[in-house]
C-alpha cells in the first residue's frame, strides 16, 4: 500500500490548533478577558495605550531580531544602539541642527552600527555572541561618553507630543502605525520571499544553504543592518517619548527583546520560529506586567513570573515536539509494526 | 496578522468604556473616604529609600490612608514612567516621587495630575512645572553651616582644617565649600582652611588623599568631607592611624557606613538629613494636597503629625529643616 506525504501529517485544523501561535493567542486573549473581569482599572482604553507605548521599542526591535535569531545568530548590541541614537539625536539637536535632520543622522548611525556588527560576523567570520557583547559595550560607551551624566531635554514640543499622540481618539498610539507597516514588510520578507527562505536555510544548516545558492554573507549582513537601523528608530522614538536623551537610555532592553523572541517560539539554535508568535510574545509579556502592576505586585515578583514563563515556554517546545509522536503511537490505525525486534528472541 | 491581534486587544479594551466610567466613579468615591498614598522611589531595595518610605508609611497609617510602595529595580526614568501611569490609572490620591530624571517623567506626571492625582517630589525634584510640591531635605546653606559648626566646635574654634571633597567639578560640593569658606572668614577667624583635596568619590582615592593630607599638614586638627564616600574612607584611614582621636573628622555620611567609626571613637559626629522624617513630611504634604488643605502655593500652611507645622516656600518647596546630626547616642536607631 503506497502512502502519500499527506498521510504522515496531521489534518490542517490540528496543525493550526497545536501551533505555537494559537497557544500564544489563546493565552493572551484568556489573560486579557480574565484581567478585564478581575483587575480594577484594567478594562480601560488607557491600559492598551500605555501597553503599546511601553512595548513599542521591544516590538520594533523584535522584528529584525527574530530574523537574526532564526539564522542562528544573535545581536545583543541593540539596546546600546538605542542609547547611541538617543544621544546623537539629543546632542545634534542641542547644537542647533533641525531635529528632522538629526533624526536621519541618528538612523544612519544605527545603520553604521549594524554594518560593523554584520561585517565582523558575516565577512570576518567571528561569532555574533562575542562580537555583539563587544559592540554592546562599545556603543554604550560612546553614548555615555558623548553626553556624560547630563541629559538633553529641550526637544520641540510638537515632536515629543507626536511620539505619544494617538490615532484619532481610539487610544491606539501613533507609533503603532510605523510598527504595523514594518511588521507587514518583515512578514513579507521572512515568510513570502526567497530572502526569507534563505534566512531559514542558514539557520538549519549554513553549509547546505551555501550549496543551495543562498548568499549567506550578504543575508547575514543585511539582517544586522536591519537590526541596527530599526534599533536606531526605536531610539528616536524612546527619546521623544520621554523627552530626554541620556547615555543610559534603554539599558538592558536587549534582554527583553531576546526573551520575547524566545517566548514567541523562535529557536535559539536557529531555523525555526515565526513573526506572529514573537509579536504575541511581546504583547503577552507586556500584558502580564501591566496587569500585575495594577494589582500592586512588585517588580521583583513580576520578573520572577516572566522568567518562569520563559523557561516553561522553552521547555514546552520540546514537550510539543514529543507529544504528537506519543499520540500517534497510541492511535491503532497508524501504529507501527513492532514485531521485528521483539518477537524473535 | 499583527494588526488583527492589536485590533482585538484594542476592541476588548475599548468594549469596556462603560466599565471604565463606573469603576472610575467608584474609585474616586472610595478615595473620598480613604486617601491612597503611593511612594515611588528611584529604585527598590535601596536602604536610603527603605528608610524614607518607612517614614511615609508611618505617616499614612497615622492619618488613616492606604499606603503603597512601588518602583523599578534600577533607577531609570522610563521604568519609573510605567509606575506613574499605573498610579494614574488607579486614581491614586497622592503620589510621592523621587525623580530619576527632572524632565523625562514630566509628561506622565502631568497626565496623572490631570486625572486628579496630587504629586509631591522628595529627595530629587522634577521640573517645578510638573509637580504640586517639592519636599526639600536641606538647603545648601543649611548643609554648609552644620558642617562648619561641627568642625569649629570639634577643634575648639582654632587651628588648621582641610576638606576632602568629591570631584573637582562636583556642583553641590563646590557650592558648599564656597559657603564654608565664607562662614569661616566671617565667624571663625582663628580657623584656617589649609587645603582642599579631591577623592573623586572613589573609596581608594579618598583613602590615599586622607593619608597624604595628614602627612603634608602635620598640624591639621580637623577634616570636613562633604561626601558619603569620602567621609567613610577618611574614617577608615584615621581609625588605624596614630592620628585617631587627635584629628577631628566630620562631614556628610550615612549611619550604616559610619557606625563602626563612631563606635570606635574615630568620629564623634557627622551630619545628613533624616530620610525617615523626609518621607513622613512628604506623605503629610501629599495628604494636605489631596484633601484640599493646601494647593501648593507659597504661604500655604499644613501640619505634618509629630514634626509640627510647615509653610510652603517659593516655587512650591517645603523645607524639612536643619540637617540631622548623628552621634554615638542616636546612630543605632538608623539603618540606611
Amino acid at each position: 500500500m503506497s502512502r502519500t506525504y499527506a498521510d504522515y501529517t496531521h489534518p490542517w485544523w490540528r496543525r493550526l490548533v497545536v501551533s505555537r501561535e494559537a497557544v500564544m493567542l489563546a493565552l493572551l486573549v484568556g489573560l486579557v478577558v480574565w484581567a478585564v473581569g478581575n483587575i480594577v482599572f484594567f478594562g480601560t482604553t488607557l491600559t492598551m495605550t500605555f501597553l503599546l507605548l511601553d512595548t513599542a521599542p521591544v516590538l520594533l526591535i523584535a522584528l529584525p531580531m527574530t530574523m537574526v535569531i532564526i539564522t542562528g545568530e544573535i545581536d545583543l548590541s541593540v539596546a546600546s544602539v538605542v542609547g547611541l541614537s538617543s544621544v546623537l539625536l539629543g546632542d545634534l539637536t542641542r547644537s542647533g541642527m533641525p531635529i528632522a535632520l538629526a533624526a536621519v543622522l541618528a538612523l544612519l548611525a544605527g545603520l553604521a552600527c549594524g554594518a560593523l556588527n554584520g561585517y565582523l560576523v558575516a565577512y570576518v567570520g567571528l561569532p555574533s555572541l562575542a562580537v555583539t557583547i563587544g559592540t554592546l559595550a562599545l556603543f554604550r560607551g560612546l553614548a555615555v561618553g558623548l553626553l556624560g551624566t547630563t541629559a538633553v531635554t529641550d526637544f520641540p514640543k510638537e515632536w515629543t507630543s507626536l511620539a505619544t499622540s494617538q490615532v484619532g481618539s481610539t487610544g491606539v498610539p501613533l507609533i503603532t502605525v510605523p510598527f504595523l507597516v514594518l511588521a507587514g514588510a518583515f512578514a513579507l520578507l521572512l515568510h513570502f520571499s526567497s530572502f526569507g527562505r534563505g534566512v531559514y536555510d542558514i539557520g538549519l544548516s549554513k553549509q547546505a544553504a551555501l550549496f543551495s545558492g543562498v548568499d549567506v554573507r550578504r543575508t547575514v549582513l543585511v539582517l544586522f543592518l536591519l537590526t541596527g537601523v530599526v534599533s536606531a528608530f526605536a531610539g528616536v522614538y524612546f527619546t521623544l517619548r520621554f523627552g530626554s536623551a541620556r547615555g543610559d537610555n534603554a539599558t538592558g532592553l536587549e534582554l527583553q527583546v531576546v526573551a520575547a523572541v524566545l517566548l514567541g517560539g523562535v529557536s535559539i539554535f536557529g531555523g525555526r520560529g515565526r513573526l506572529l508568535g514573537v509579536v504575541l510574545g511581546v504583547l503577552l509579556i507586556g500584558t502580564i506586567s501591566s496587569a500585575l502592576r495594577l494589582q500592586g505586585v512588585t517588580v521583583n515578583v513580576i520578573n520572577i513570573i516572566i522568567g518562569a514563563l520563559l523557561i516553561a515556554s522553552v521547555m514546552s517546545t520540546s514537550v510539543l515536539a514529543w507529544l504528537p509522536g506519543l499520540t500517534r503511537r497510541k492511535s491503532p490505525g497508524t501504529s507501527p509494526q513492532k514485531t521485528p525486534s521483539g518477537v524473535g528472541s | 496578522m499583527a494588526a488583527a491581534i492589536i485590533g482585538s486587544l484594542g476592541l476588548s479594551a475599548c468594549g469596556n468604556a462603560t466599565d471604565d466610567a463606573t469603576s472610575g466613579s467608584s474609585g474616586s468615591a472610595s478615595a473620598a473616604t480613604k486617601l491612597s498614598i503611593t511612594f515611588l522611589p528611584k529604585n527598590l531595595g535601596n536602604p536610603y529609600f527603605d528608610t524614607s518610605d518607612a517614614g511615609g508609611k508611618k505617616a499614612v497609617e497615622e492619618f488613616g490612608g492606604t499606603y503603597a510602595e512601588v518602583g523599578p529595580q534600577t533607577g531609570s526614568p522610563d521604568a519609573q514612567v510605567q509606575y506613574i501611569n499605573t498610579a494614574a490609572q488607579q486614581r491614586t490620591s497622592g503620589l510621592v516621587i523621587s525623580a530619576n530624571d527632572p524632565k523625562a517623567i514630566c509628561d506622565a506626571v502631568n497626565q496623572a495630575r490631570q486625572a486628579g492625582t496630587k504629586v509631591v517630589t522628595f529627595d530629587s525634584d522634577t521640573d517645578p512645572t510638573c509637580r504640586d510640591l517639592f519636599v526639600n531635605q536641606a538647603t545648601a546653606e543649611g548643609i554648609a553651616k552644620v558642617q562648619t559648626d561641627l568642625v569649629t566646635k570639634g577643634i575648639g574654634d582654632t587651628g588648621e582644617i582641610a576638606i576632602l571633597s568629591a570631584s573637582a567639578n562636583a556642583t553641590n560640593q563646590n557650592a558648599w565649600i564656597d559657603m564654608i569658606k565664607k562662614d569661616l572668614a566671617a565667624n571663625h577667624p582663628n580657623v584656617k582652611l589649609v587645603d582642599v583635596v579631591y577623592g573623586n568619590d572613589d573609596d581608594q582615592t579618598s583613602f590615599d588623599k586622607t593619608a597624604a593630607l595628614l602627612q603634608s599638614h602635620p598640624n591639621l586638627k580637623g577634616i570636613i568631607s562633604p561626601t558619603t564616600v569620602g567621609i567613610a574612607a577618611a574614617a577608615r584611614y584615621l581609625s588605624t592611624s596614630d592620628k585617631k582621636g587627635k584629628v577631628y573628622l566630620t562631614g556628610l555620611g550615612t549611619p550604616n557606613s559610619m557606625k563602626e567609626f563612631v563606635k570606635d571613637g574615630t568620629v564623634k559626629d557627622f551630619a545628613l538629613w533624616n530620610p525617615g522624617d523626609l518621607g513622613y513630611l512628604a506623605a503629610f504634604a501629599a495628604k494636605a494636597l489631596a484633601d484640599g488643605t493646601i494647593t501648593g502655593k507659597e504661604g500655604d500652611k499644613f501640619t505634618a503629625g509629630s514634626l509640627g507645622e510647615y509653610t510652603v516656600g517659593a516655587d512650591s518647596v517645603v523645607l524639612l529643616g536643619d540637617p540631622f546630626v548623628f552621634n554615638a547616642e542616636n546612630i543605632d536607631q538608623f539603618n540606611f
